[in-house]
C-alpha cells in the first residue's frame, strides 16, 4: 500500500510540474490531417548579459485559406511547447490558427528563466502577438491587430493575463489554475486584512526549483550549476529565503513584480478564470483576488472552480476545460468578438463551481451562478476552551495534513486508515467541533473562523484546516490549510479573523465540522523556535450561494463506462436470447415417413478429424427390427467413429443417421430410444455400481419405474460388488456394468461397442443369448467388434468396414454360404502353400487364399467352376485333403473381401479368430 | 444370465424427450456426492474456528487498534475479517472449482458421453452443471459470513460493526450491509466462474479449467498493479473485487460496486455465451 502511494505520488508529482498546461489538453489527439503544423523559431529581446535569444515556435494553420481567429498557447512551469499539440491540434481542427511555443528558458528555446517577467516573458508574448499581425491568414480588428485570444495553465496561465493586460491587441484571455499575487502565493497570509507575509511555501518552492535546477545545469555556457537556467537573481532570491524561511523585501517585490496582479488595473479584455480546489500551489483565493480586481473595473470576468488542480490533475479538469472553446467561439468568432465587451452577455455563468466527488467516483456535479456575490454566511459556535500547543524546537516533527500532489493516493491510503492523527499530533494541534448539524449543507467559499491567540514569542504561525468528522472519523475533503502569522504580545491574547481555504463542501446531517489548528505543517518552512501558545478559535462561517443551478452533473451516477457496460450487457444479453430461440425452433426434424419403422440407417456417413484423418467415408448400412448387426472390421476402420455419429457424439461432415425415421443429432431426443456403451464404460468412481445406474437413471429424468433395475442388474451379475464404488472394479466388471447401463430402460435400439472386451469366455458365452432374446423381441442390436468369430457366433447380419469404408454387408448365412466358393481343408500340419500354387494354375479359378493354420490349415478356392471340378483339381495335387467344405468360415470371407478391396494388408492379421 | 425383455410397446415417442434430461435435482446429487464438494463445505466450516485458534495462540492482548484486536471486537467485525481474508483467494478457488471442474470431470470419468446419450441436450447438460456450480459458489459465500456470524457470535460476542478508521455500524445497518456485501461477492464471483467454465468446455481436464480461471485471476491482479494501464484496468477481470468494502463504511459509494457489476455481469454473460456455443456442435472424444 505505501509504495503503491509512493509511485503514484511521484507521478502525479512529475506530471504536476513538468506539464501543467498539457492538463488543458483533451485527450483526444490532434487528428486531422488537414491541418499544417510549420515549426519556426522567432527572435525577441536579449538576455541582460545582451545575449541573444530565439523561441522555438509551431504555427497549427487550419483548413481553409482563412483569414483565421488566432489564439496563442502558453505552457507551464517546465513544460515545453510539445505538452500543447494535443490542445493546438483541436483548437486548429475548429478553425483557429494556434501559435504554441516554449517559454524562454525552457526546452529549445534560448535564454534563461525570468519567472514571467514583465521585461521578458511578457514581452516575448507580446513579440508572438506582432508575428501573428504579420501574418496575412490571420483576422485582423485594424492594420496589425490581430484577433487572438490567449490561454495557458498555470505558468502559462500568468503569461497570457499579464500579456493581455499590457498588449492592447488582445482580444481575451483564459487563464487556469494560475496565480494573482506570486509573493501572496509563495507566502500565503489567511488573516483576513493582514499584508503581513504568511510562512514559506517551503515544499513548493522547492519543487519548482528541483524542476529547472540542475537539468539545465552544462546546457548552457556560464550556468550556475544549482540554478541551472533560472536567471541569477531570482534563483539567487529564492535560495536565500530558502535557507532562512522569511522572504527577503526584494524577493516579495519581485515576485509581486511578476504577477498579474499590478497589471489588472489596464485588463479590460473578457477573462475566463479556472481555478483547482485541489490546489496547494495556487489556491481558488488567488483566482478570486484578480476575479474582484477585474469586476470592480467593469471588465467581463467569469470564473470556475475546477474539482482539480496542481494536486490531482484528474477530478473536473476534463470537463472544465472543455469550456474554454465556447468561451474563444463567443469572443473570437461569434457574437462578442465585434461587440464592445460588457460585464453582462457572458458566454458562461459568471461562477461555477465543482462539487466535491464521492470516493471512486470520476466527475463532479457542477453548480453555477449569474451573480458572483450572492454568497450568505451563517456562524456556527464552536466547542472547546482555549487549548494549549507548541511549536517543537527545530520546527519538527511536522504535521502531515495538506499532500500536495497526492491525488487519489491518499484517497486510497485513507480508505484504509485516517489521516487525521498524521495531522493531529498530541501536544502540537488543537481541535475545536461544531455540534451535530442536523441537516446537509451544501459550503460554497471560503469559511472563516476567529482565532485568539497567546503566544509566548513575538509572532504565532499556525496552520488551520477544516474537517468533517461523521461516524467519529474525520476526514479531510478538501486537502488544504490556511496558514497565519499572527504578530503577538508575549502574554496577551489577540484576535483575528482567518479565512480558510475556499472550496465546496457538502456536509452531511449529523456530521460535524472541526477546525484544527496545529503548529506545523509539512508544506511549510515553520519557524524553528521553540513557542507554547494558547488557542481558541470561535464563530466558523460557512458560506453559501443563494439560487445555485445545477449547470452539469457529468454523469452523476452514469457516466460513459456505466453506460456502455449497461449497453455491452444488454446486446450481449439480446444475442444470447435470440441464440437460444433460435436453437429451441431448430429443433428436430421430422419423421421421414420411408424410415419411420427402420430402427437404425445410416446414409452416407463421412467423418474426417481435425488432425485430417478421415476415419469414415461414405458409410452406409441399415439395422431392421429383430437384427443383431455386427459392425466387423480392424482396429481403426472407422468402427467406433461411425457409432459416435449414430449417437450424435460428433457431427458427421456429410451424411445422416436416422433413428426410427428421425434424424440424429446432438441431444436429439429419439436417442432416448437407444441404448449404448461406447469405447468403454464410464461411471462416477465414487459412486457404487448401482448409485452409478441410478444416477445415470436420473440424468435422464424419466420414470425410475422404467429402468428395469433388476433384469440389467442381473445381467452385470456383479453379486454383491454391486454395492462397491466403481472405482475398486476390475475392467471386466465395468464392462458388465457398462452393458448394463446401455440396457437400462431396454431401449429399442442397443448399440454395444466391443462388448466383450475384458470379459473371460464363460462371461462371453452368456452375453450371446442374452442379446440374441433382447433382438428377438423386435429390438435391435448393433454389436462393433474386430472379433470375427465373436460376430458369427452373435450376430444375424454383419457390415464388414475397412479403412473408414464398408465392405461388405448381409447377413452371416449369406456371407459364409457361396456356391463359388470352395473350402479344402488339409491335414493338421501340412503346408497349404503348394496346393494353392497348384489350384492358382486351373483355369477358371479366380481367387485362391491359404490360410495356414497349423490345426486346421485350408485353402480358400473362389472360382468359376462346378465344385466337383474344384475338388478334382485340388486332390490332383497330392496333398493331404482332409475335408471339403462349402461352408466358409467368416474369416475367409473377411480376408476375401478385404484382400479384394485392398490387397494385402498387415492390419489384418488381427482380425484372425483367435 | 436371464433376460426377459418386456412389451417395446409404452415407449418415449421420437418427437420430445420424456421427463426432464439433468434436472437440477439429479446435477445437484451428482455434485454432492463427490469429496471435493465434501472437502470444500468442510473447509469453509473449518475456517472460521482455524482463526479463532490462531487469535487464541497468539500470545499476549493484541495492542489497541491492531487488525487482530479489530478482528476479535464482535461477530461482526470477526465475519468482515474472515470474508476479507477468504475472497482474495479462497473464494476464488471454491468458485473455478464448482462451476469449472464439474463438466471436464464428466469428460475425464467418460460419463460425459453417457450423458449425451442418454440423451440429455447439450443446452440442457450445460444449463444444469451452470446453475448448479454458481448456486454451490452462493452458497459458499453465504455459509462462510452466516457460520462465521455464528462462530463470532459465540467467541466474540455481539459488538457493533467498527471500521479500522474508527467509524462504526449498528446492527440494524450492519445486517443489510453484510448481505449486500455477500451478494456482492457472489456477483463478482460470478465472472470466476464464467471463465472456468468456458476453459471446461474447451478441456477434457478439469485441473486446466480450474486452474485456468485462477491463473487468469492472478494475471488480471498483477496488471492491476500496473499504475499506467490507467482506467484500463477497469476492465480487468476482478479489477472491483475489493469494492464491497465501501459497504462498510458509514456512506456509501456505489460507483464501484455499481462497475464491478456490470463487468463482471458483462463478462459472464460472454463467456457462458461462448461456452454454450462452443459446446453446441463440439465433438465429444472423451
Amino acid at each position: 500500500m505505501r509504495a503503491r502511494s509512493a509511485s503514484a505520488l511521484a507521478g502525479v508529482l512529475a506530471l504536476a510540474l513538468a506539464a501543467p498546461a498539457a492538463l488543458l489538453a483533451p485527450a483526444t489527439a490532434s487528428g486531422a490531417g488537414a491541418v499544417e503544423v510549420v515549426e519556426g523559431r522567432v527572435e525577441v529581446g536579449p538576455e541582460p548579459s545582451g545575449r541573444e535569444v530565439e523561441l522555438d515556435t509551431s504555427v497549427f494553420v487550419p483548413e481553409g485559406d482563412g483569414p483565421h481567429p488566432a489564439v496563442l498557447l502558453t505552457h507551464g512551469f517546465g513544460g515545453s511547447k510539445a505538452d500543447l499539440a494535443g490542445q493546438a491540434g483541436d483548437l486548429a481542427d475548429d478553425g483557429y490558427l494556434v501559435l504554441t511555443y516554449t517559454a524562454r528558458g525552457f526546452g529549445a528555446s534560448g535564454g534563461r528563466i525570468h519567472l514571467a517577467d514583465p521585461d521578458f516573458e511578457i514581452a516575448d508574448a507580446r513579440a508572438l502577438v506582432d508575428e501573428l499581425a504579420a501574418r496575412d491568414d490571420v483576422v485582423t480588428d485594424a492594420d496589425g491587430d490581430p484577433r487572438v485570444g490567449l490561454v495557458g495553465a498555470s505558468y502559462g496561465g500568468a503569461v497570457s493575463l499579464m500579456t493581455a493586460a499590457t498588449d492592447p491587441r488582445v482580444d481575451t484571455v483564459v487563464a487556469a489554475i494560475t496565480w494573482h499575487d506570486l509573493a501572496e502565493a509563495f507566502f500565503p497570509q489567511s488573516v483576513l486584512g493582514s499584508d503581513e507575509p504568511g510562512p514559506f511555501k517551503q515544499l513548493w518552492a522547492s519543487r519548482f526549483f528541483l524542476a529547472t535546477a540542475g537539468r539545465g545545469a552544462g546546457q548552457d555556457e556560464g550556468t550556475d550549476p544549482v540554478c541551472g537556467r533560472f536567471a541569477e537573481r531570482v534563483c539567487g532570491l529564492l535560495l536565500d529565503a530558502a535557507a532562512s524561511g522569511e522572504p527577503s523585501r526584494a524577493l516579495l517585490d519581485l515576485l509581486a513584480a511578476h504577477s498579474p496582479a499590478p497589471l489588472l488595473a489596464d485588463l479590460d479584455v473578457p477573462t475566463y478564470l479556472v481555478q483547482g480546489m485541489a490546489d496547494s500551489l495556487f489556491g481558488v483565493d488567488q483566482a478570486q483576488a484578480t476575479a474582484q480586481a477585474l469586476e470592480e473595473q467593469g471588465t467581463p470576468v467569469a470564473v470556475r472552480w475546477s474539482d482539480g488542480g496542481h494536486d490531482d490533475l484528474g477530478g473536473s479538469l476534463e470537463a472544465d476545460t472543455a469550456t474554454i472553446e465556447p468561451w474563444l467561439d463567443h469572443y473570437l468568432r461569434g457574437d462578442g468578438a465585434t461587440a464592445e465587451p460588457t460585464a453582462g452577455g457572458l458566454p458562461l455563468p459568471a461562477f461555477s463551481w465543482a462539487l466535491p466527488r464521492s470516493r471512486g467516483q470520476d466527475a463532479s456535479t457542477v453548480q453555477s451562478t449569474d451573480d458572483p456575490g450572492a454568497t450568505s454566511y451563517e456562524t456556527l459556535a464552536l466547542d472547546g476552551e482555549p487549548q494549549p500547543l507548541a511549536n517543537p524546537p527545530g520546527g519538527e516533527p511536522q504535521s502531515l495534513t495538506a499532500v500536495p500532489s497526492a491525488g487519489d493516493a491518499v484517497d486510497e491510503f485513507s480508505d484504509v486508515v485516517s489521516t487525521y492523527p498524521l495531522a493531529a499530533l498530541p501536544g502540537q494541534s488543537a481541535a475545536f467541533d461544531t455540534a451535530v448539524l442536523d441537516e446537509a449543507r451544501t459550503v460554497v467559499g471560503s469559511p472563516r473562523v476567529r482565532l485568539e491567540v497567546t503566544s509566548t514569542g513575538r509572532s504565532s504561525t499556525l496552520f488551520l484546516s477544516l474537517w468533517q468528522v461523521a461516524n467519529g472519523v474525520p476526514e479531510l475533503s478538501r486537502r488544504l490549510v490556511a496558514p497565519v502569522t499572527v504578530a503577538t504580545t508575549p502574554g496577551e491574547p489577540t484576535t483575528v479573523e482567518v479565512a480558510l481555504p475556499g472550496g465546496t463542501w457538502q456536509v452531511p446531517a449529523g456530521a460535524r465540522l472541526r477546525v484544527l489548528v496545529t503548529s506545523t505543517d509539512q508544506t511549510y518552512a515553520a519557524p524553528r523556535t521553540a513557542r507554547l501558545d494558547t488557542v481558541q478559535v470561535s464563530d466558523l462561517e460557512l458560506p453559501t450561494v443563494e439560487g445555485a443551478s445545477v449547470l452539469a452533473t457529468d454523469g452523476g451516477g452514469l457516466d460513459d463506462e456505466v453506460v456502455g457496460l449497461l449497453v455491452a450487457i444488454g446486446v450481449v444479453a439480446l444475442v444470447l436470447l435470440g441464440a437460444a430461440l433460435v436453437g429451441r425452433r431448430r429443433g428436430h426434424g421430422p419423421v421421414d415417413p420411408a424410415l419411420a419403422d427402420v430402427p437404425l440407417v445410416v446414409d452416407g456417413l463421412v467423418k474426417t478429424y481435425a488432425d485430417g484423418h478421415r476415419a469414415v467415408d461414405d458409410v452406409s448400412w441399415r439395422a431392421e427390427r429383430g437384427q443383431v448387426v455386427g459392425l466387423l472390421g480392424p482396429n481403426g476402420a472407422g468402427k467406433t467413429t461411425t457409432l459416435r455419429m449414430v449417437m450424435g457424439l460428433i457431427s458427421p461432415d456429410s451424411g445422416r443417421v436416422h433413428v426410427l425415421g428421425r434424424q440424429v443429432g446432438p441431444g436429439t431426443p429419439v436417442l432416448a430410444r437407444v441404448g449404448a456403451l461406447i469405447e468403454g464404460p464410464g461411471f462416477l468412481p465414487h459412486l457404487s455400481g448401482r448409485a452409478n445406474l441410478e444416477a445415470y437413471w436420473a440424468a435422464t429424468g424419466r420414470d425410475p419405474a422404467e429402468a428395469g433395475y433388476d433384469e440389467v442388474l442381473e445381467i452385470a451379475a456383479l453379486g454383491g460388488a454391486i454395492e462397491r464404488p466403481v472405482r475398486t472394479y476390475s475392467h471386466g466388471m465395468r464392462q458388465r456394468l457398462g452393458i448394463a447401463q446401455a440396457m437400462l430402460g431396454l431401449p429399442e435400439v442397443l448399440v454395444l461397442d466391443e462388448p466383450t472386451n475384458g470379459l473371460d469366455p464363460p462371461q462371453i458365452a452368456g452375453l450371446r443369448p442374452v442379446l440374441a432374446r433382447y433382438a428377438a423381441a423386435g429390438r435391435t442390436v448393433v454389436v462393433s467388434s474386430h472379433l470375427l468369430a465373436e460376430v458369427e457366433l452373435t450376430c444375424s447380419h454383419v457390415v464388414v468396414m475397412h479403412a473408414g469404408r464398408v465392405v461388405t454387408t448381409g447377413t452371416v448365412a449369406e456371407l459364409v454360404d457361396s456356391t463359388d466358393t470352395t473350402v479344402v481343408t488339409l491335414a493338421p500340419g501340412s503346408d497349404p502353400h503348394p496346393l494353392a500354387e497348384h489350384l492358382r494354375e486351373v483355369a477358371g479359378v479366380t481367387e485362391v487364399d491359404e490360410v495356414a493354420d497349423v490345426d486346421e490349415p485350408h485353402v480358400v478356392v473362389v472360382a468359376d467352376l462346378p465344385r466337383a471340378e474344384v475338388v478334382r483339381a485340388a486332390a490332383a495335387s497330392g496333398a493331404d485333403i482332409a475335408g471339403v467344405s462349402s461352408r466358409r468360415q467368416l474369416e475367409e470371407v473377411f480376408l476375401g473381401v478385404i484382400a479384394a478391396a485392398s490387397g494385402s494388408d498387415p492390419d489384418l492379421r488381427q482380425v484372425r479368430s483367435r | 444370465m436371464t433376460e426377459d425383455p418386456g412389451d417395446p410397446g409404452a415407449r418415449p415417442t421420437t418427437e420430445t424427450l420424456p421427463g426432464r434430461p439433468l434436472s437440477l435435482r439429479a446435477e445437484v446429487r451428482r455434485q454432492l456426492s463427490r469429496r471435493r464438494t465434501l472437502w470444500s463445505f468442510v473447509l469453509l466450516l473449518a475456517l472460521p474456528l482455524v482463526i479463532v485458534a490462531a487469535f487464541a495462540l497468539g500470545d499476549g492482548d493484541p495492542s489497541e487498534g491492531s487488525l487482530v484486536d479489530l478482528a476479535t471486537g464482535g461477530a461482526a467485525n470477526f465475519t468482515v475479517f474472515t470474508t476479507a481474508v477468504s475472497s482474495s483467494f479462497l473464494l476464488i478457488v471454491l468458485a473455478a472449482l464448482f462451476v469449472g471442474d464439474s463438466l471436464p470431470s464428466e469428460a475425464a470419468w467418460s460419463t460425459l458421453r453417457y450423458l449425451l446419450l442418454a440423451p440429455v441436450p447439450r443446452a440442457r447438460l450445460l444449463a444444469s452443471k451452470l446453475v448448479v456450480g454458481l448456486a454451490s459458489t452462493a452458497v459458499a459465500v453465504l455459509v462462510l459470513i452466516g457460520w462465521s456470524l455464528l462462530v463470532g457470535l459465540v467467541f466474540y460476542g455481539s459488538g457493533d460493526f467498527r471500521s479500522l478508521s474508527g467509524s462504526t455500524l449498528d446492527w440494524a445497518t450492519f445486517g443489510p450491509r453484510l448481505a449486500l456485501v455477500a451478494a456482492y461477492l457472489v456477483i463478482t464471483l460470478l465472472q470466476v466462474g464464467a471463465i472456468a467454465f468456458a476453459l471446461g468446455v474447451r478441456t477434457d481436464a478439469p485441473l486446466a479449467a480450474v486452474g485456468g480461471a485462477v491463473m487468469v485471476t492472478i494475471v488480471a491482479a498483477i496488471l492491476d498493479q500496473i499504475d499506467n494501464l490507467g482506467s484500463l484496468r477497469n476492465a480487468l477481470p476482478m479489477h472491483d473485487a475489493g469494492a464491497w468494502f465501501a459497504l462498510l463504511r458509514p456512506e456509501v459509494v456505489w460507483d464501484d460496486l455499481v462497475q464491478g457489476t456490470l463487468w463482471s455481469v458483462l463478462y459472464t454473460l460472454v463467456l457462458v455465451g461462448l461456452a454454450f456455443w462452443m459446446f453446441r456442435r463440439k465433438d465429444v472424444l472423451s
